[in-house]
């Protein structure tokens, strides 16, 4: 009889295993909440309650969309100015020792060290976001595209070369479908960042978004429900956007990067 | 003795006859390591004939590959001159293709796309036929629209041929193109490429380190001696093709490289 059981566990499909797992830390957070009820802090019930409220007025998609209407912009133009970038300075030496020094000191500077200026430069709205955003993945971006570039394997350059191509031609034609599987890679990691600093830039420089719900919700009234509420969609969104880069990076044209050396 | 022999046939090979394509003078290559300067290459004199065939073969470390990359444009000798049709040799050049082991092949395109690569500025119904001429040429019919990963390294090989055929080169230069593969494979694919080489009439120089893949295939084939590489013999191999491999004057020539390179018949 045990053995069946067993056996019956083990059978459970895989994607319903994190859900079980899911549904049991829901009910000892629900269990510990209950025991604790002068806590602010809610429990499952009270926070599905909060997303219902923001969907019910309406909040739910306009802050999801204001926030993802930020990153985008600034995710796109960081990708649009680091992969061109990368791929002249990564292809030019001397370019490259010039520029390293810069790149290295800047690149420890937390994003969020950038907020003042923002404002400065942008005042406060949604500018000021995509700019923080745009300086969160550019760095990143760049350094991962010259990395890349160096380490095209010397052949495939040289195979370029022969067929005639001139460097502009060699940066289309072979540096980058060389190196699309480590930038998207990068790309990956780099929206991840983009997601983190849009939530911090909109809890300072905006009036709309996921992060400036948290902060709004805790200032007026201890709002804690919409405050959780908030985190979980922001980790919800974030799992979705990554999934989504996986995804591409899956892509049959991609393959060939996951495949071993035959 | 052999050797004797290879001279006096010198004059009947067909190749010897024909017009100059390649020549090299005196080249030399030098290699700078931690300080100090490693000769690579010394005086190298060459002169390869129209559509011959032609092998360097040597030991590793002999300076073989580095003489053909110098001669395909990829390293500029440090002294001496390489003449192409009697044109100084500068950079790469399409009308010479290098054919790398099969890690040429670019992973990102379809068998079409890397046979298809050199061929941009051709109009699109031409670029198509030539294609799949070459992928019919090279029996890769019905792979067309395969990733070099899916494919044996035997038919990788054959992409890179194709690919480097494609655009119609002059020159060939095929540096240990079968070394990576199955010794069938290899067999295979030196029948091919003669077959190839019969029906295209390219000048083709083809860096080995295996004897018997040099007697096979070359007019002739040129031994060089390790440290600093230099010339040792150029041995012409005067016979037809298809070549019987198990007959007197193949084993004779063979064996006269052997003796050449300093290695005893028996092991």
């Amino acid at each position: 009889m045990t053995e069946r059981k067993d056996s019956k566990y083990l059978t459970l499909p895989a994607w319903l295993r994190p859900v079980l797992f899911l549904l049991v830390l829901l009910v000892v957070w629900q269990i510990a909440v209950l025991r604790h009820p002068h806590q602010l802090l809610p429990g499952p019930v009270k926070t599905a309650a909060g997303i219902g409220d923001l969907l019910q007025h309406g909040l739910l998609f306009k802050y999801v969309v204001a926030s993802l209407f930020r990153v985008t912009w600034g995710f796109f133009l960081a990708v649009a100015v680091a992969v061109p970038l990368g791929l002249a300075i990564g292809w030019y030496r001397r370019a490259e020792m010039a520029l390293n020094p810069i790149l290295q000191i800047l690149r420890p500077i937390s994003p969020l060290a950038w907020i003042p200026i923002a404002i400065l430069w942008f005042g406060v709205g949604d500018l000021a976001a995509v700019f923080l955003i745009f300086v969160g993945c550019y760095l990143p971006l760049l350094l991962t595209v010259i990395d890349a570039v160096q380490g095209v394997p010397a052949v495939y350059i040289n195979a370029g070369r022969n067929f005639g191509l001139g460097p502009i031609q060699l940066m289309r034609r072979i540096l980058y479908p060389a190196i699309v599987p480590r930038l998207m890679t990068g790309l990956r990691i780099t929206l991840g960042v983009a997601w983190l600093v849009v939530v911090a830039a909109e809890m300072i420089a905006v009036n709309s978004g996921l992060g400036f719900l948290i902060v709004d919700a805790r200032n007026a009234g201890n709002r804690y429900d919409l405050v959780v509420a908030g985190m979980v969609l922001i980790g919800v969104v974030g799992l979705l956007l990554d999934t989504g880069v996986r995804t591409l990076e899956k892509s049959s044209a991609l393959r060939w990067a996951y495949v071993e050396e035959r | 003795m052999s050797t004797k022999i290879a001279m006096e046939n010198h004059a009947t090979t067909a190749a010897a006859s024909a017009r100059t394509k390649l020549r090299t003078d005196s080249v030399s290559m030098t290699f700078e390591r931690d300080g100090k300067s490693m000769s690579v290459l010394e005086n190298i004199d060459l002169e390869v004939s129209e559509g011959e065939f032609l092998c360097l073969l040597g030991p590793s470390g002999c300076g073989k590959s580095t003489l053909l990359s110098a001669i395909a444009g990829f390293l500029a000798p440090t002294s001496g001159e390489i003449t192409i049709d009697g044109e100084a040799v500068r950079g790469p050049d399409p009308r010479r293709i290098f054919v790398f082991q099969e890690r040429g092949v670019f992973p990102w395109l379809t068998v079409e796309g890397n046979i298809g690569f050199g061929l941009g500025k051709l109009p699109r119904s031409e670029r198509a036929r030539r294609v799949s001429h070459y992928i019919k040429m090279v029996g890769l019919e019905g792979f067309e629209k395969s990733y070099p990963h899916e494919l044996s390294g035997g038919m990788k090989q054959r992409v890179e041929v194709a690919r480097a055929l494609a655009v119609n080169p002059d020159v060939m230069f095929l540096d240990e193109p079968f070394g990576a593969l199955d010794s069938i494979t290899r067999l295979i694919m030196r029948g091919e490429l003669l077959r190839i080489w019969q029906a295209e009439r390219k000048t083709i120089l083809f860096v080995t380190h295996d004897i018997d893949e040099a007697v096979q295939l070359a007019d002739r084939v040129v031994v060089m001696s390790a440290r600093p590489g230099r010339i040792q013999e150029i041995v012409p191999i005067d016979i037809d093709h298809p070549r019987d491999i198990s007959s007197q004057r193949y084993l004779e020539l063979r064996d006269g490289i052997l003796n050449q390179i300093g290695l005893a018949h028996k092991l």
